[in-house]
């Protein structure tokens, strides 16, 4: 009787410093999808196979098989910015081109753009800065197909760098929208 | 080993456990600079302090730490005085002690403790204060804070803020913590941890709620969370990102940023997020509000002038104004309690520091002198203000007086910590 109280007492403790790690669930943090190319994004939207229609929720099958294909332009993801500068630099249009035809194509497409700053200064101002770079590549995107509906913009500011270091070419990695299409 | 003591070494062990990583963000507080004039104090070690955390240490340790006394050695006077007519005033003046604290302890039936103690100026020979409080032995530290606030009050005349708390985000690894900790770094509890960031913590002015802006759902997204129950609730998560909330004075309500209506705006609402209303409209990015002491106005961060500036929203005529005019980046103001200037963050051939500006004069004070401060929270005496900066790439906190002069710096081992808020007075 005695052992059985120990051990329902260790399991108790154990169960309690457990749930005494974390007062909040803490969500499975799916990381963004990673463009390593920094830089020119590819000109010349090479897109392989041929689209089958419109495809229902989620990206299935060669659609996402483009999205996903390392030939095709659709793989590159992330747009950079020069410091304290939302605007979109003529050499990323290409890009943000193939990123609004797909959606244009596929009605029931979805894709968030997330803004991303460099570490220097005020996190909050940086929030709202990385929610302008969000925001300027969805305006490019709907004057080139697509709907306001389909592509919703949020802010990381400087909380979620990709390059931890503290050096230009670290802040130049981070100042970065990265599109991240819905099921992904 | 018995089976008792070896459940004793299990709970024990469980017990380090959980309260080890609480522990690993635990701030030390250490001066780096002190005040132009000090006071030299003695503080004669209370008669009958014998409980596990010494009373009048942490009344040293706090006047100490305030960088405005210099607490004198109070041995070797025999016998040690407990009480005010005990006091020969020239064994302190002969170690050069312009006042002196003693008092003492004494456990009382029902378990309680009554703690009493005298300040007495030991050049014009008279007593300043004298004080009795009867504790619970739990409450010892938080009587020691308050018997320093007393003491402080007394000789700079300014209230003191030892008994205040401080809130702070820690990181370590890929896990953050909001931790509310004594204004002395001691007693850290978790409010919330997550996998996510948290950002931008606020107290509500009486001391009840905190909001704070968590990525937990992969955006910012707004809570308000209870500081007796534990519980939060959502107050803004609309499309895009919400974040940098600021009270009112009273604690009824928030303003947020909000994108929802396409760019960063301030919006004004209920603390529990009803009642949503604009109060800005710029093509450009207006943030990080912060109420005036006597909420007729808000600071507000803008680029509407094509660079972020700090400017002045007035609640009534909704006339704007700008504050900053010096230098090409002046962002997160925070409004000095007796409504005199506010403190923010300027950016300076690429070194950000805080600064202080007076309303009347328009003059500017810079401050710190790091290379990446930022966050700025102003202790409610308006007399320090605590903000984050880095050293070697590690995320620490730092405090400086608001005439420059006493500097701290507070650590913790193994964490990242950023993102201050300094709590308020409670009565």
């Amino acid at each position: 009787m005695q052992q059985t109280v120990h051990k329902l007492l260790m399991s108790a403790l154990f169960a309690s410093l457990l749930a005494a790690c974390s007062t909040t669930p803490t969500p499975d943090t799916g990381a963004p999808v990673e463009d390593r190319n920094v830089g020119a994004g590819t000109s010349g939207a090479a897109t392989s196979g041929t689209t089958t229609g419109n495809v229902a929720g989620t990206a299935t099958g060669s659609e996402s098989n483009r999205l996903r294909d390392p030939n095709s332009i659709l793989s590159k993801r992330s747009v950079y910015f020069e410091f304290d500068s939302y605007a979109v630099r003529d050499d990323y249009k290409p890009l943000i081109d193939a990123h609004a035809r797909y959606l244009q194509g596929d009605k029931n497409g979805r894709m968030t753009i997330q803004g991303n700053t460099d570490e220097r200064g005020s996190r909050e101002y940086n929030i709202a800065l990385g929610q302008r770079r969000a925001d300027a590549v969805k305006k490019m995107m709907m004057l080139l197909g697509a709907t306001d509906s389909q592509i919703e913009t949020v802010s990381f500011g400087k909380e979620k760098p990709r390059n931890p270091g503290h050096d230009e070419g670290s802040w130049t990695e981070n100042r970065r929208d990265d599109f991240v299409y819905r099921g992904e | 080993m018995t089976r008792s003591s070896a459940r004793a070494t299990w709970i024990f062990a469980l017990l380090c456990l959980l309260t080890a990583g609480v522990a690993r963000a635990q701030l030390t507080i250490e001066i780096v600079g002190g005040g132009a004039t000090t006071i030299p104090i003695a503080i004669v070690p209370f008669a009958g302090d014998a409980y596990p955390l010494s009373t009048t240490a942490v009344v040293s340790a706090d006047l100490a730490r305030s960088g405005l006394f210099k607490v004198v050695d109070a041995g070797g006077v025999v016998p040690r005085p407990s009480r005010a007519e005990d006091v020969r005033y020239g064994d302190w003046t002969s170690r050069g002690a312009d006042a002196v604290v003693v008092g003492g302890m004494t456990p009382q039936p029902d378990g309680r403790v009554e703690v009493r103690f005298a300040l007495l100026d030991t050049v014009k020979q008279g007593q300043l204060a004298a004080v009795s409080y009867v504790v619970a032995p739990a409450q010892l530290r938080a009587t020691a804070h308050r018997i320093a606030d007393v003491i402080y009050e007394k000789l700079t005349g300014n209230a003191g803020v030892f008994s205040t708390r401080i809130a702070y985000i820690a990181k370590q690894g890929p896990r953050y913590e909001l931790l509310v900790a004594e204004a002395d770094g001691f007693n850290p509890q978790s409010i919330v941890s997550s996998n996510e960031p948290l950002l931008s913590p606020v107290w509500s002015p009486d001391g009840t709620r905190i909001a704070y802006v968590s990525l937990e759902n992969k955006k910012p997204v707004v809570y308000v969370q209870s500081l007796s129950t534990g519980g939060r609730q959502v107050v803004a998560n609309f499309r895009g990102s919400n974040s940098a909330p600021a009270w009112s004075p009273d604690s009824s309500r928030l303003v947020v940023t909000l994108t929802k209506d396409g760019g960063s705006q301030l919006y004004l609402m209920n603390a529990d997020g009803s009642g949503v209303q604009r109060l800005t409209s710029s093509g450009g990015i207006d943030t990080e509000a912060n109420f005036a002491a006597d909420g007729r106005s808000i600071l507000f961060t803008s680029d509407r002038g094509g660079s972020p500036q700090i400017y002045r929203l007035t609640l009534g005529s909704g006339a704007i104004e700008r504050m900053t005019y010096d230098g090409s980046y002046n962002v997160s103001p925070r409004n000095l309690p007796d409504g005199r200037g506010f403190v923010f963050v300027r950016r300076d051939g690429g070194r950000f520091n805080i600064a202080l500006q007076d309303f009347a004069t328009r003059q500017v004070q810079v401050l710190t002198q790091g290379s990446l401060d930022e966050s700025p929270s102003v202790a409610p005496n308006g007399k320090l203000i605590i903000y984050a900066s880095e050293t070697g790439g590690r995320g620490i906190l730092a405090a400086v007086s608001s005439d420059g002069r006493v500097k701290q710096r507070l650590t913790a081992a193994a964490s990242d910590v950023r993102e201050p808020a300094w709590g308020p007075l409670l009565k």
